[in-house]
């Protein structure tokens, strides 16, 4: 059954300047213990989805439910039953790991000695049991959003919202993360994640919804998704520009696909579904040519990729100008 | 639904939930105290500083107009001390406030089954507590030049609490103020604009008749002049500021007045703003 139903939502940032819609129409379901990745670039309007439905902002039209209870007349019952972990670790930089969650739990309407004991647990699995009787402060930012996330299971939510889990992370950290999700995922947990890239939706979601000016546009699983944007591609520099011509003959004859060509920067790039062993055929064949290479490789679909072929243009362009409007705007919405 | 809903704590809403919650969160804003000791520092050396200025500069030079004895300014002095350094309590929340939200931490709490208010009351009452040990910092400070209580016990604790009343009240326009503003330096700039004035349109330094006429109405109703004279007046203090007008007759009352009337008016718009606060 559906956990999450959202149909239609709007919402509306206004500044004296501009108006944006953030959110022109949303639909959205998510089924009982499943992953959905909401997946777009900056402002396509994954964080105003997310706080819609976490209470934090009241839609200018349209409806939701969550685990049952509508988002703005059940506000309070629905926030027994989520946890929220955003983009800013949001956790009390002054307190300890330990007080941090023992508050937390006890804001979750826990008992004190069962926050403190579910405290205890969280800060086991995540990690942080020597780190618990020290102040955020002296954390690391992946301890940070370890801990923000321990925050957001205190009350055992039945769904958990991750709002960007492991933006600004470096790369071990990130990994981190993932690990520390997929063992929520294992167990159960339904999760709305949102994230700019694809790679993070293919590794933690079960099926993406890929978002765009305030609409889904696309949904699927990662694979369906891929599929669409052509797969995998083979990219081959090379070293002459004398080459470029020959090269690209030797790429269309192996994968029988079209072939784009960047003279300036001497790339041929080609659709191929043979993986690495249609690799190895045309690096080969490319050197038995005497055709000198820069650079070869397996390149898979990334966001802008998906992006560019659902919406014909590129990321950064929705990225600019909804950015600046939601800088200068301010939110309208009523209380909640 | 599963079956975890069942098991799950529901909030239990109403007055004890507001109660438990704002403990909470007066807990959490606490412990923050020792955790940055320097704010305290200097907040406590800024308090001894201003009390040494005032009663070493002006003491000597100003002459509490029908009194004789040169020390009658400065036991004249202190409860307007005390007053202004209290009134700064709604930067001190303003200030919190704003740090907060850049934070995020807000955002946390507006997502959890607690009470609206919590999160507020929880700030307040902080403050008050906070500005309770720097009371008596001033207090003792106060004592070191001169200053004393020549009334009674009851009337001295009367007076504290009358203070701390209209802490707590202040610190509630610094609710509104500090969810209201975009940054915490806006909050601090905002809050010394305010604040300043109000607390020198009054007879917290200098006797009202002193003032030209025109301003003379404006600083008698100032929350920050009935309050000085009800310390003045509770803790015994010289109080030279007599017409027939209410604020001058019943200092008290008009303060509790003014209190009443802050926290009606600021706490519904502070969790008015609080619940639609977002970032």
């Amino acid at each position: 059954m559906s956990v999450i139903t959202a149909e239609g939502l709007v919402k509306i940032y206004k500044s004296r300047k501009s108006e944006v819609r953030a959110l022109d129409g949303l639909d959205l379901t998510v089924e009982q213990g499943t992953v959905l990745g909401l997946l777009g670039p900056n402002g396509a309007g994954k964080t105003t989805t997310v706080r819609i439905l976490a209470t934090l902002l009241r839609p200018d039209a349209g409806k939701a439910t969550v685990a049952g209870f509508d988002v703005v007349r059940q506000a309070q019952q629905l926030r027994s039953v989520i946890g929220l972990s955003g983009q800013y670790a949001a956790v009390d930089e002054n307190l300890t790991g330990a007080e941090n969650l023992w508050m937390f739990g006890r804001l979750y309407q826990l008992p004190s000695a069962e926050a403190k004991r579910r405290a205890g647990d969280l800060l086991e699995q995540f990690d942080l049991v020597d780190a618990k009787d020290r102040t955020i402060k002296t954390y690391s930012g992946g301890m940070r959003r370890r801990l923000d996330l321990a925050s957001a299971l205190i009350g055992r939510p039945q769904l958990l919202f991750l709002d960007e889990p492991t933006t600004g992370l470096d790369p071990r950290s990130r990994m981190g993360m993932w690990e520390v999700i997929r063992s929520l995922v294992r167990d159960g947990t339904t999760l709305l994640l949102t994230t700019q890239y694809l790679e993070e939706a293919d590794a933690l979601a079960d099926t993406i919804a890929v978002v765009d000016h305030g609409r889904i546009i696309a949904r699927g699983t990662a694979d369906e998704l891929k599929s669409q944007v052509g797969g995998e591609r083979i990219e081959v520099v090379v070293r002459n520009k004398a080459d470029l011509a020959l090269a690209g003959e030797i790429l269309v004859r192996d994968t029988q696909h079209e072939l784009s060509v960047d003279e300036h920067t001497r790339r041929l790039t080609v659709p191929s579904e043979g993986g690495a062993g249609r690799l190895v055929v045309i690096a080969r064949d490319l050197l038995d040519a005497n055709i000198e290479i820069d650079d070869i490789g397996l390149r898979r679909p990334t966001l802008d990729d998906v992006f560019l072929t659902l919406t014909g243009r590129p990321v950064e362009e929705v990225d600019a100008a909804v950015g600046a409007a939601k800088d200068a705007g301010t939110s309208r919405g009523k209380a909640a | 639904m599963s079956a975890q809903v069942s098991g799950h704590p529901v909030p239990v809403g109403g007055i004890r939930q507001a109660w438990n919650d704002g403990l909470v969160v007066t807990w959490r804003n606490l412990k923050r105290i020792p955790r940055i000791p320097e704010l305290a520092i200097f907040a406590i050396l800024q308090s001894i500083m201003f009390v040494l200025l005032f009663a070493f500069v002006f003491g000597g030079a100003i002459m509490l107009p029908g009194y004789t004895d040169p020390n009658a300014y400065r036991e004249y002095l202190m409860p307007g001390i005390f007053v202004q350094t209290l009134a700064f309590a709604s930067a001190t929340t303003a200030i919190g406030f704003a740090e907060d939200s850049k934070k995020g931490i807000i955002d946390r709490f507006r997502s959890l089954p607690m009470a609206n208010s919590a999160v507020l009351s929880g700030r307040t009452v902080a403050d008050v507590v906070y500005n309770m040990g720097i009371l008596v910092v001033l207090m003792v400070s106060g004592l070191a030049v001169g200053w004393g209580v020549n009334s009674s016990i009851p009337e001295f604790l009367a007076g504290v609490g009358l203070l701390l009343l209209f802490t707590f009240a202040m610190s509630w326009i610094g609710v509104w103020l500090g969810l209201s503003v975009p940054s915490v330096e806006v909050a601090q700039q905002v809050s010394f604009i305010v604040i300043f004035p109000i607390t020198f349109v009054s007879n917290a330094f200098v006797p009202i008749a002193s003032l030209p006429t025109w301003l003379q109405p404006i600083a008698e109703w100032n929350p920050v002049s009935t309050l000085t004279a009800a310390t003045r007046e509770l803790f015994g203090n010289p109080n030279p500021f007599a017409t027939d007008n209410l604020p001058s007759q019943e200092p008290i009352l008009v303060t509790l007045m003014w209190i009443v009337v802050i926290v009606a008016v600021f706490a519904p718009l502070g969790v008015r703003k609080y619940r639609q606060t977002s970032k």
